[in-house]
């Protein structure tokens, strides 16, 4: 297909729906969850269930054919998946980018079974996101040790070769929906938690696995929910592992130890995938906060007066014009990425780009709004300190702004991680 | 449907612009720049791909159609060669594509298959003009009715190969408008300085000031006629192109610097494995492909005639002056000592990098 910049109708209508939940489902609920953290937003998280139910499954927890395996290969239209699951959480963070987190279904832990596990694995993890009650998935890699430098992680994986089973023991850290994916509660259904841990220490990265490790499992505890700067309503887990048993079948990847790290490639070959992802959220809440500026502009009778040269521009106008360059092109770079995923083009480059600079936009944006706004931008009553609080995290998770600096650095110069560290 | 593949035919269009920027016009740029002319022969032979050629309908004697898009993915190739000879080569199109665009059936029957139908002739256009609040939508230099002509008083500023042109499309203030009127060589009331532009960058390329006094032009050539033309959609087209171009030079010393930084060893390693050096790399990269994706989209929306292509392409245009200023300083920076030595490429670059804050007016696709 020739260079085309017109958005597929199903994304097109996607955020229609997507903009009313928004309205109607988060922002008259975001100032509540952030004053009141650790509390469950139970009303949006049942009604999301069931909307999502309604229209034909989970949305976000990538299906069969979603990205362009099975059926639509046999379908001439070209797959969309990623681009659509973009389209989603951009349309969602403008709402609440800390409500979107607490979307039921897979997430990056269900992205780690897609991308690293068997079709059977798929098939037996998978299938409960479309179940009656909401649940939750979750990917734990972090330690107190170990967060850009993932390959420093201590948590162990022992095969009992009696029982058949892998005994893990360790501490994660900053677990997104740990706690909903792994604690028993009523309303939700029994998630799982992705844990990271070695099966060869001395093998370093080729050692690395990830497990499922079921919800309420014995020997896993939740220690800890932090308490942070913003995105609030999602909760950030500790998990201790104590001896915690996982039948053998439940590793992703190849139980054996290679000597290369083909294993820890492929399945950092999700981040490839997410990372775009995690770039559209900072997007929409960069957008958000952008829309609302405009509109407190227009209330005050400020004009932007878009197509004069820059010389002649106020200083407000050229504050704003460059914040929506940087958000177009941030968000084009997104599209771009999940785009090339759809298609299988290798992405790793374009991935990281788009995180680089979502994390870069969506920081500069939500400050520079505050910073105009004055003291409107600082005040609680409005959400606009809000959305500064909640678009810092999106230079941190899925690699850091250095980090990903790092990939796009290895990348463009075609160096090693020995290279360039 | 969003698709991010150029087409088999711009890819080859592409391929063939590359080779001509890399063989040809990078490898005489410093000599042009430094001795202030660029051969005619190697003019005519980024002349010869033909992309005005091709934008142009066989009607009018070309033999294809106009596409913003391939424009841009065309011109981003020839810039990464050098921006100097670029604008001379495409010099041209500056006359020509307000005409395709804007010119009524007539104005096209007389001009377009005249510009085109041999070697390269200079038609130039003449937009910018000499004031630090130069604005394309608020001229200095006007036009008035009187009986049946249009009379124009002014100056004009950076108007390449002025001295030699044919012909000469001017852009002036028409109560408020900005409006184009075409005028020949040797035209009464019009002078060309003798001196040429003393610039920071674009030595190369020959541009000169215009004066008009009392200018005649009948209202026949009034581009577009009498109804005159819808200036936005041309200046639309005039910043994706300048946005297009600055991609080009950026991704030139983006890649001279990291060719650069990949070779010279600092304290034992390559320069490039140093982070401060590396990140740059990356951050240049990334603000390349922003810029890149602005100016596709923008150039898609103009083909598609929408409405709000007019905004897109001056918000490309405004994000690109800002990453090509960016990108090609720190390649300077990226060489050290070198990059601020004429030999090497990248403080040209800069110089031009610069310079597309005041380019409005010398490319159009
Ligand atoms: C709210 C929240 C949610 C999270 N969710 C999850 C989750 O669901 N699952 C999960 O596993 N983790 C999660 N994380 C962890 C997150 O991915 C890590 O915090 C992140 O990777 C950074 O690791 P760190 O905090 O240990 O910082 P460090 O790795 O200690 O980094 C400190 C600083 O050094 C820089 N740095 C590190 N290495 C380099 C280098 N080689 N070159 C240059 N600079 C470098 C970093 O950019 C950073 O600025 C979450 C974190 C937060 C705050």
């Amino acid at each position: 297909m020739p260079i085309e910049f017109e958005a597929p109708k199903p994304i097109t209508q996607a955020q229609f729906v997507l903009k009313t939940v928004a309205d109607e489902m988060m922002r008259p609920k975001s100032r509540y969850f952030d004053e009141h953290e650790h509390e469950i937003p139970w009303d949006y998280i049942e009604f999301m269930h069931s909307a999502m139910k309604a229209m034909g499954g989970s949305a976000l927890a990538p299906r069969e054919g979603s990205n362009g395996s099975e059926e639509s290969d046999n379908d001439k239209r070209p797959p969309i998946g990623y681009q659509l699951i973009a389209a989603q959480l951009e349309a969602l963070s403008w709402g609440d980018v800390g409500m979107y987190h607490c979307l039921p279904g897979g997430g990056l832990g269900a992205a780690a079974v897609y991308s690293a596990g068997t079709p059977e694995q798929r098939a037996k993890f998978l299938a409960r996101f479309n179940e009656d009650k909401p649940t939750f998935a979750a990917m734990c890699i972090t330690e107190a040790g170990a967060g850009s430098d993932n390959s420093a992680i201590r948590t162990r994986a022992v095969l009992d070769e009696k029982t058949n089973e892998w005994i893990i023991n360790g501490e994660k850290i900053f677990v997104t929906g740990g706690d909903k994916s792994f604690t028993e509660y009523e309303k939700l259904g029994k998630g799982f938690i992705v844990v990271w841990a070695s099966i060869d220490p001395a093998a370093k990265r080729a050692g690395m696995r990830a497990f499922v490790v079921e919800g309420g499992t014995p020997g896993v505890k939740v220690t800890k929910l932090e308490n942070k700067m913003g995105i609030r309503v999602s909760d950030t887990a500790a998990i201790s592992l104590v001896d915690a048993r996982v039948p053998f079948e439940n590793i992703l990847g190849s139980p054996t130890v290679e000597t290369n790290t083909a294993g820890f490639k492929k399945a950092m070959a999700t981040f490839d995938a997410t990372r775009p992802l995690v770039a559209a959220t900072g997007v929409g809440v960069a957008r958000a906060a952008l829309e609302f500026l405009k509109e407190k502009l227009v209330e005050k009778g400020v004009q932007i007066r878009y197509g004069l040269p820059r010389q002649k521009l106020t200083n407000i106008e050229r504050e704003v014009i460059d914040m929506d360059v940087m958000l177009k092109s941030a968000w084009l770079m997104v599209i771009k990425a999940v785009w090339m995923a759809d298609n299988k083009i290798p992405n790793a480059l374009e991935s990281s780009m788009s995180k680089v600079k979502a994390g870069d936009v969506s920081t500069k944006v939500t400050q520079k709004v505050v910073e105009i706004l004055g003291p409107l931008g600082y005040s609680r009553e409005f959400l606009a300190e809000k959305w500064f609080r909640d678009a810092k995290i999106t230079d941190i998770y899925e690699g850091t702004g250095q980090i990903n600096r790092l990939v796009v650095a290895r990348n463009i110069l075609g160096y090693s991680g020995k290279d360039l560290r | 449907m969003y698709s991010f593949d150029p087409t088999e035919e711009q890819q080859m269009l592409i391929d063939a612009v590359n080779k001509f920027a890399v063989n040809d016009l990078r490898s005489a740029a410093h000599e042009a720049e430094e001795g202030r002319v660029l051969p005619k022969k190697l003019i005519n032979k980024g002349w010869e791909l033909g992309l005005l050629q091709a934008s142009i309908p066989e009607t009018y004697g070309g033999f294809g159609e106009r596409s913003a898009v391939t424009g841009v993915l065309a011109l981003e190739e020839m810039a990464f060669g050098d921006l100097a000879g670029t604008l001379a080569v495409t010099t041209p199109s500056l006359f020509a594509m307000p005409i395709l665009i804007a010119g009524t059936e007539d104005q096209k029957q007389a001009y377009l298959s005249k510009i085109i139908e041999g070697e390269w002739v200079p038609f130039t256009a003449a937009l910018i003009e000499y004031a630090f609040d130069f604005d394309p939508n608020e001229l200095k230099t006007t036009a008035t009715l009187e009986g049946k002509d249009y009379i124009l008083n002014g100056e004009k500023a950076f108007v390449p190969f002025a001295n030699e042109a044919e012909m000469i499309l001017v852009y002036a203030n028409l109560g408020g408008q900005t409006q184009a009127f075409i005028l020949p060589k040797g035209a009464a009331g019009l002078t060309v300085s003798d001196e040429r532009e003393k610039l920071m960058g674009l030595n190369a390329l020959p541009m000169y000031r215009v004066k008009f006094d009392g200018v005649k032009v009948p209202v026949s050539n009034r581009l577009g006629g009498v109804q005159g033309m819808d200036f936005e959609q041309v200046l639309a087209s005039m910043r994706i192109a300048a946005a297009s171009a600055a991609v080009g030079v950026a991704n030139a010393a983006f890649e001279y610097s990291k060719d650069y930084a990949k070779e010279r060893e600092v304290f034992g390693v390559k320069v490039a494995q140093k982070q401060a050096i590396a990140f740059m790399l990356a951050e240049m990269r990334t603000e390349i492909e922003a810029t890149r994706l602005l100016t596709w989209e923008a150039a898609w929306k103009i083909d598609r005639g929408r409405e709000d292509a007019s905004n897109d392409a001056y918000l490309a245009y405004t994000g690109a002056m800002d990453m090509v200023m960016m990108v090609t300083d720190r390649a300077v920076q990226i060489l050290g000592g070198h990059g601020y030595i004429r030999e090497h490429p990248v403080e040209m670059w800069m110089r031009n990098g610069r310079g597309f804050a005041a380019f409005t007016g010398l490319a159009i696709v």
